[in-house]
């Protein structure tokens, strides 16, 4: 069970984000930040993905893609949205095409403000999402007693 | 002739940071022809216009795109400053130009990590953005942001950057050259690295003219074309010649933005060295009315921006020309004949901004 906590995998898509948010992802995985060395890795297989970082609000084209992207991915799974646009559309939100943030598509557990999110805010979106990911994993096991493992403060 | 096949490629692809959709019909393993779909990142962002005023418009223009925010921010100033026929201090010109080649810098070294990436070279990935984080904690002192920065305002900057900040940018950037020219040696002599890049994707200099290749993509098929030589900025007081490479193929493409690295880092020394002491802003008053357009050289390639005032605080029209947009149809060409293991590469070789390109 506490493989998932040792290596959670995300999987990273970009709603109609500006890139800011993308890059700053994408930071994350780099020597400066370096999430890599706590076992999180990138994938590009939903069904290999445990995390799921959406950055950027949802429209009218991407909403199937996020819905199938969060449908592939196996249970128990988190999903984080990362900066304001994928809160509740940001500075797009009186844009036509723009639907409003994710959760208005599938339901979101963490969310990283920020325009365009910082790297720390997002790791620790991650690591927040972690416990989240855990209490799911316990209520899947129907074991809900056991307690959450303390959250990697390090990090 | 074998039979044949279409591969959906993307929107959601190991290789892409966005969002581009590609049906590759295949014979085989080869690309007979490529598809492109765009629109998944579509926001309508130029009808924004009628909402917001035009000096807030600024910031909804600098997220056209979180890669080159600068120039976008820069390219909307311009614009309006030129229909309300504001002429901005020459301190500020000379600042924006040093953004402007910074933002270069980041991107380059953005795209060449990105391109290591594609052909599954990952430490020289992480180097490449190893490196890029010193611009940004660059970006970071001067500017208080990383990759969004709002000192761009119509009339001149938000913030100044004192002198002494100046010369410790340019100490940092003299420090940094000689690392990234370490890590750019490996892109160009390396055996493997070459093996990926040389010949593939060729567009002819024919082909980059008809199909209206620009930026990096243009110059790599041999046009000299490089809108810093009359756009705005202060790049006509500087010494410098467009980075110009013959072969067309995407090896050719990396070795321009290579150059490019090595340009901006020169343009920044030279502006840092004939910057006037004076004003960043002058005040702006009143509506816009007129009309104006701008070329700039974004780091991807030619953008243009154009601004219509309506005599009231909100513009009539803006419309930004992103050049991924223009690089889309080169990409549709480079990518027939191609091995299907080559598609990722070649869509990194035009360094697509989608978001630019849909906004």
């Amino acid at each position: 069970m506490s493989y998932v906590t040792k290596s959670p995998w995300v999987i990273h898509y970009d709603g109609s984000s500006c890139n800011g948010c993308d890059i700053e992802v994408l930071a994350c995985l780099t020597p400066m930040y370096d999430v890599e060395r706590f076992g999180i890795i990138n994938t590009g297989n939903p069904k290999h993905a445990d995390v799921f970082l959406v950055t950027g609000s949802v429209n009218e084209q991407n909403k199937e893609v996020v819905k199938q992207i969060y449908s592939q991915m196996p249970e128990p799974k988190v999903v984080v949205a990362i900066g304001i646009c994928a809160n509740n559309g940001g500075i797009f939100k009186e844009c036509y095409n723009i639907l409003g943030g994710v959760d208005t598509v599938i339901p979101v557990d963490v969310y990283v403000p920020g325009c365009a999110a910082r790297p720390e805010a997002i790791i620790d979106g991650v690591v927040k999402g972690l416990g989240v990911l855990q209490e799911k994993r316990n209520a899947m096991d129907g074991n809900t007693a056991a307690p959450a493992p303390a959250e990697k403060e390090e990090a | 002739m074998g039979k044949r096949t279409i591969i959906p490629f993307g929107p959601q692809h190991p290789v892409l940071p966005e969002p581009v959709h590609l049906d590759l019909v295949l014979e085989d393993e080869v690309v007979v022809e490529a598809i492109p779909s765009i629109g998944f990142i579509h926001r309508g962002l130029e009808k924004l216009v009628e909402k917001k005023e035009y000096t807030e418009m600024v910031y909804v223009i600098e997220r056209i795109c979180g890669i080159c925010s600068f120039g976008h921010g820069w390219g909307y100033c311009a614009s309006v400053e030129g229909a309300m026929d504001v002429e901005i201090p020459e301190r500020a010109e000379y600042l924006r130009t040093i953004w402007h080649e910074l933002s270069r810098l980041h991107s380059h070294m953005l795209w060449l990590g990105l391109l290591a990436d594609a052909f599954a070279f990952d430490s020289l990935f992480m180097h490449c953005w190893k490196l890029r984080e010193t611009i940004l904690d660059i970006f970071e002192k001067t500017t208080g942001g990383r990759v969004i920065f709002s000192v761009c305002k119509v009339g001149g900057l938000r913030k100044d950057i004192d002198n002494e900040t100046l010369k410790e940018i340019v100490d940092t950037l003299k420090g940094l050259k000689k690392e990234i020219k370490e890590l750019t040696d490996v892109f160009i002599t390396d055996t493997s690295v070459k093996n990926r890049l040389c010949g593939v994707g060729v567009l002819s200099k024919q082909d980059a003219i008809d199909l209206s290749a620009t930026g990096p993509v243009a110059r790599g098929s041999g046009l000299v074309q490089d809108l810093r030589l009359n756009g705005p900025g202060v790049y006509h007081k500087l010494n410098f010649e467009p980075v110009v490479e013959e072969g067309g193929d995407c090896y050719a493409r990396c070795k321009v933005r290579i150059g490019e690295v090595f340009q901006s880092i020169d343009l920044i020394e030279q502006a840092v060295s004939q910057i006037p002491d004076g004003p960043i802003d002058v005040p702006v008053k009143g509506n816009v009315k007129g009309e104006f357009a701008v070329r700039l050289e974004q780091p991807r390639g030619e953008a243009f921006y154009y601004a219509k005032g309506a005599d009231s605080k909100f513009l009539e029209r803006m419309r930004v020309r992103t050049p991924t947009n223009m690089n889309i149809p080169a990409l549709v060409k480079m990518l027939q004949g191609c091995d299907l293991a080559d598609v990722p590469i070649l869509i990194l070789t035009i360094d697509p901004c989608i978001s630019c390109t849909e906004r």
